[in-house]
């Protein structure tokens, strides 16, 4: 009989070591899964893990597209991580993801067709306000209300979606496209593009961003008082109360700078890799995110490598999905996968496995 | 505005469209009753909607699709049960887990299936109830589902309150170390309310995809699974105020679908979000002043348990 016996204290090793282990049950278990679809497990796991960097035919391709992909995850991810750590719980980030698109989008709209270096600036700025916002509702309600967040903005999603849709038909509407959904192409327009800063390697400004928030993230959680609050907050509630933490300032901190980063994944996909506001140029990336956040361990270093295999999925899905006609579906239901395996591999830290005889209780 | 609108049909569209909700927060109540937060809800009523589907689909009878729905559920929340009983993982990040999963596994099932027409689950022959004027048509012709619902709130709230089942579940769930002490399995216990809640969901879910939509496509639950769990905040942890609840929030989304068919002036993307605001909306209230939603909730819910000793 196996027994489970608490540690003192988290396994050091096994904190580091879980998340490999996670991803390793994960092509299994994903491997299996593959099978049943009649595909040969083998090939599609080298498929979606290898052949994007390796392969001499699609590498040239897809290797751009690991940045790509990569930098809003991990924009998103770093704020959801501070709020996770502190027992907060933004699972809205795809709205706010929306709204940042919107928002950045519209401010860029609105002067159209005026040619300004600055307009690409005040954008990106419209745009982190507007992830902000929308984050805003949940804190606000959750500090004056005692509502609980996690309800609140992921319902928000669902309204963010439908003022999408609403933007996409009705005021972003591109008035020259013929009536077709969907606005301007802002890539194609000079002050507004998000373009690609070194040709072949898929960097653009939301790269960019990403690397300072991976590096703003460690800095505020090694160095800074509120990362030092978020940590003692989520660990010991009781000891952040007694020491003077304001479980107010913490949900509006963490919501509100989670917030700000989804906006800004949000406008720079818009304005970039994305292009144009369109009612479903989201793609779940807010939601991916949270599983990001997960598989870094909270931790800015972990998610800056997490981010990069979430999007080494991504892309090799469609590969596989062109390749071996393995459906889009299926490299969800992989993802979400991994988020299990995560969760459960994280006993080991906790938990000694023991074999024990039974006793009399 | 309500012209060309039949109230008698209004109340009937009203009583279908709150089946699924009512069911799955119903199950959940159960679930937070026990001291388990699962927010996987929307996840299971999606692999029940689809499972559901497909075995009504491939056997031809709509009964079995409900079994098929139930069970494909069930399947899930057992992995959600075996993670937060035995692995002792956090709860929230499971149950976002689960609804994640979830759509992907429902859309991967679902691939071939869209498109067809699921065999029709028949209105219930109540007799001569079904010639009433009025009530004939706004309450007495539906399918079984919407009464078995019913009875199921029903049965809930006798076995919670009446029922040393239900006595023992509640402990479980306000004071797991207490009962613990007592002598009583509160993880098998937990378990098992983990399975009831994944049934309900899965039914609440094949009820989605095999009478009100009835097909299937990507994504069908619409976050009904969400409205479900802030039902149960709605409800105070109370089954009839969860059927209370379901009834406004099915009567809203029925209203707001009425108005887009009548051509309503107000826009469609305002009218499709209304239901999402109108739960926030109610979440504020109840969680704010009097109401407190946050006093009524079972004192261990989301904690997890484990034996030291």
């Amino acid at each position: 009989m196996l027994r489970l016996e608490k540690r003192a204290s988290p396994s050091v090793f096994w904190e580091r070591a879980s998340p490999f282990l996670a991803v390793a049950l994960t092509m299994v278990a994903g491997g299996i899964m593959f099978w049943i679809l009649g595909k040969n497990p083998f090939e599609a796991i080298r498929t979606i893990f290898w052949d994007p960097l390796f392969n001499d035919q699609f590498a040239a391709y897809s290797r751009p597209q690991l940045l790509v992909k990569a930098a809003p995850l991990i924009l998103i991810a770093i704020g959801l991580s501070l709020g996770f750590r502190a027992g907060i719980w933004n699972i809205g980030a795809e709205g706010q993801y929306i709204m940042g698109a919107i928002f950045g989008a519209a401010a860029g709209l609105a002067v159209y067709p005026v040619e300004s270096r600055l307009i690409f600036p005040v954008m990106i700025v419209a745009g982190a306000f507007g992830g902000f916002l929308w984050a805003m509702i949940p804190a606000l309600l959750k500090t004056v209300f005692r509502t609980n967040e996690i309800l609140v903005s992921l319902l928000l999603v669902y309204v963010a979606q439908n003022i999408l849709a609403m933007m996409a038909l009705g005021a972003l509407r591109n008035p020259e496209g013929g009536g077709f959904p969907g606005s301007r192409n802002l890539s194609q327009i000079p002050s507004m593009a998000n373009p690609e800063l070194v040709a072949g390697t898929g960097m653009h400004w939301g790269v960019v961003a990403a690397f300072m928030a991976v590096i703003a993230g460690y800095i505020l959680l090694q160095r800074h008082i509120l990362g030092f609050q978020i940590k003692l907050a989520g660990q010991a509630p009781k000891a952040a109360r007694f020491a003077g933490v304001s479980p107010a300032r913490l949900v509006v901190m963490c919501l509100g700078i989670s917030g700000v980063l989804a906006g800004l994944a949000g406008v720079f996909e818009v304005t970039g890799p994305a292009g144009q506001i369109s009612i479903d140029f989201n793609v779940g990336y807010g939601f991916t995110a949270i599983i990001v956040a997960f598989l870094g361990r909270l931790n800015p270093v972990g998610i800056l490598f997490a981010g990069l295999l979430m999007a080494l999925t991504y892309i090799g899905g469609e590969l596989a999905q062109l390749m071996l006609g393995l459906p889009s579906a299926a490299i969800q239901a992989f993802q979400g996968m991994l988020l299990f395996f995560l969760l459960g591999t994280d006993l080991l830290t906790n938990f000694r496995v023991r074999l024990a005889k039974r006793e009399v209780a | 505005m309500f012209g060309g609108i039949d109230p008698a049909l209004l109340i009937a569209a009203l009583m279908v469209n709150s089946v699924p909700i009512m069911l799955a927060a119903t199950g959940e109540l159960v679930v937070e009753k026990a001291g388990v937060l699962n927010l996987g809800v929307e996840g299971m009523m999606i692999m029940g909607a689809i499972c559901g589907f497909v075995t009504a689909v491939v056997t031809g009878n709509p009964y079995f699709g409900f079994v098929g729905g139930a069970l494909g559920a069930v399947a899930l929340s057992a992995v959600f049960g075996v993670l937060t009983q035995v692995l002792q993982t956090n709860q929230v990040a499971t149950g976002l887990a689960l609804t994640l999963f979830g759509l992907g596994l429902s859309s991967l099932i679902g691939q071939s299936y869209v498109g067809i027409k699921p065999p029709a689950t028949g209105d219930l022959a109540l007799g001569p109830l079904a010639d009433i004027p009025f009530l004939g048509v706004a309450v007495f012709s539906h399918d079984w589902m919407v009464y078995a619902s019913i009875l199921l709130v029903a049965g809930v709230w006798w076995v919670l309150k009446y029922s040393r089942m239900g006595l023992v579940l509640r402990a479980v769930g306000e004071s797991h170390e207490a009962a613990h002490a007592l002598g009583y399995k509160v993880t098998r216990i937990r378990f098992l309310a983990v399975l009831f809640g994944g049934a309900l969901a899965g039914l609440g879910g094949a009820y989605v995809s095999l009478v009100r939509v009835p097909q299937w496509t990507d994504g069908i639950t619409a976050g009904a699974g969400w409205i479900a769990l802030a039902i149960v905040v709605f409800a105070s942890w109370k089954p009839w105020r969860v059927l209370a609840g379901a009834y406004l929030f099915g009567g809203i989304s029925v209203l707001q679908l009425n108005l887009q068919a009548a051509g309503s002036a107000i826009p469609v993307e305002y009218l499709s979000m209304a239901p999402y605001l109108i739960t926030i909306l109610v979440l504020v209230i109840m969680s704010s002043g009097r109401g407190k939603a946050a006093l009524a909730a079972p004192a261990c819910l989301g904690q997890n348990f484990h034996a030291s000793r």
